[in-house]
C-alpha cells in the first residue's frame, strides 16, 4: 500500500504555477469576453478590448506552455508529446467528421467549436493518464 | 534495451530517488529506464556512464 502510493505520487509532476497562472488568467479573460456583452456592458469597444486581452493572455499562455515543457525531463516530456500528438489528431479527424454532419444534415443541431475543444481536453487528459501508468 | 542500473544502482545502495536526484530526472524516469520500458536519450546514457564511472556498453545492451 505505502509502495503503491509513493509510486503514485513519484508519478505525478510537480504543479507547474506559471502554466496554472497563464491559464487561469486565460480562463478567466475568455469568461469576461464571452459574458461581458451579454451580462455587464453594451458598448462593442470594450467587447474588442476585453477580447484583445484575452488573445494576448492566450498567445503569453502558449509560451508559458513551450516553458513548462523545457522544465519536464525526457520521458514526461514524451508522455505530453504522445498526449499531444493523438489529441490533435482526435481534434482533426472528430472535429472535421462532426463538421460533415452538420453539413450534410445528418444531425438536428448545429455544430459547435466547443463540442470539439471538449473532445480535445477529455483525449487529452485520457492520454496523458494511460502514458503516465504505461511507464509508471 | 536492456541494462543494469538497478544492480548497478543496488551496489551503491543508491535509492531511485538518489540516482533521480543525481541524474536531474523524475524517480519515474529512473524506473522506466530500469525496468526497460523507456531508452534514454544519448546524453542521459552519457550522464549515467559518467554517474557509474563505466563505460555506456557496460550499462547498456544492445538486444538487436
Amino acid at each position: 500500500m505505502t509502495q503503491e502510493k509513493s509510486l503514485s505520487n513519484a508519478c505525478r509532476e510537480p504543479l507547474d504555477k506559471d502554466l496554472l497562472g497563464w491559464t487561469t488568467s486565460w480562463l478567466v479573460t475568455f469568461a469576461i469576453a464571452s459574458f461581458g456583452p451579454i451580462a455587464v456592458w453594451q458598448q462593442s469597444w470594450i467587447t474588442a478590448v476585453a477580447v484583445g486581452v484575452n488573445f494576448v493572455i492566450g498567445i503569453l499562455m502558449i509560451f508559458a506552455n513551450k516553458r513548462a515543457l523545457g522544465r519536464l525531463d525526457e520521458l514526461q516530456r514524451k508522455i505530453q508529446l504522445d498526449a499531444t500528438a493523438i489529441c490533435c489528431m482526435v481534434g482533426i479527424v472528430g472535429g472535421l467528421s462532426y463538421s460533415l454532419l452538420d453539413i450534410t444534415g445528418l444531425i438536428g443541431f448545429d455544430a459547435q467549436i466547443s463540442h470539439v475543444v471538449l473532445l480535445m481536453g477529455a483525449t487529452y487528459i485520457v492520454s496523458l493518464i494511460i502514458g503516465r501508468r504505461h511507464y509508471a | 534495451m536492456k541494462n543494469r542500473l538497478k544492480v548497478l544502482r543496488a551496489e551503491r545502495d543508491w535509492t531511485q530517488a538518489d540516482l533521480a536526484e543525481a541524474l536531474s530526472v523524475s524517480r519515474q524516469t529512473v524506473n522506466a529506464i530500469e525496468k526497460g520500458k523507456f531508452d534514454p536519450s544519448l546524453p542521459l546514457a552519457f550522464k549515467l556512464a559518467r554517474l557509474f564511472e563505466l563505460p555506456i556498453e557496460q550499462i547498456f545492451e544492445d538486444e538487436s
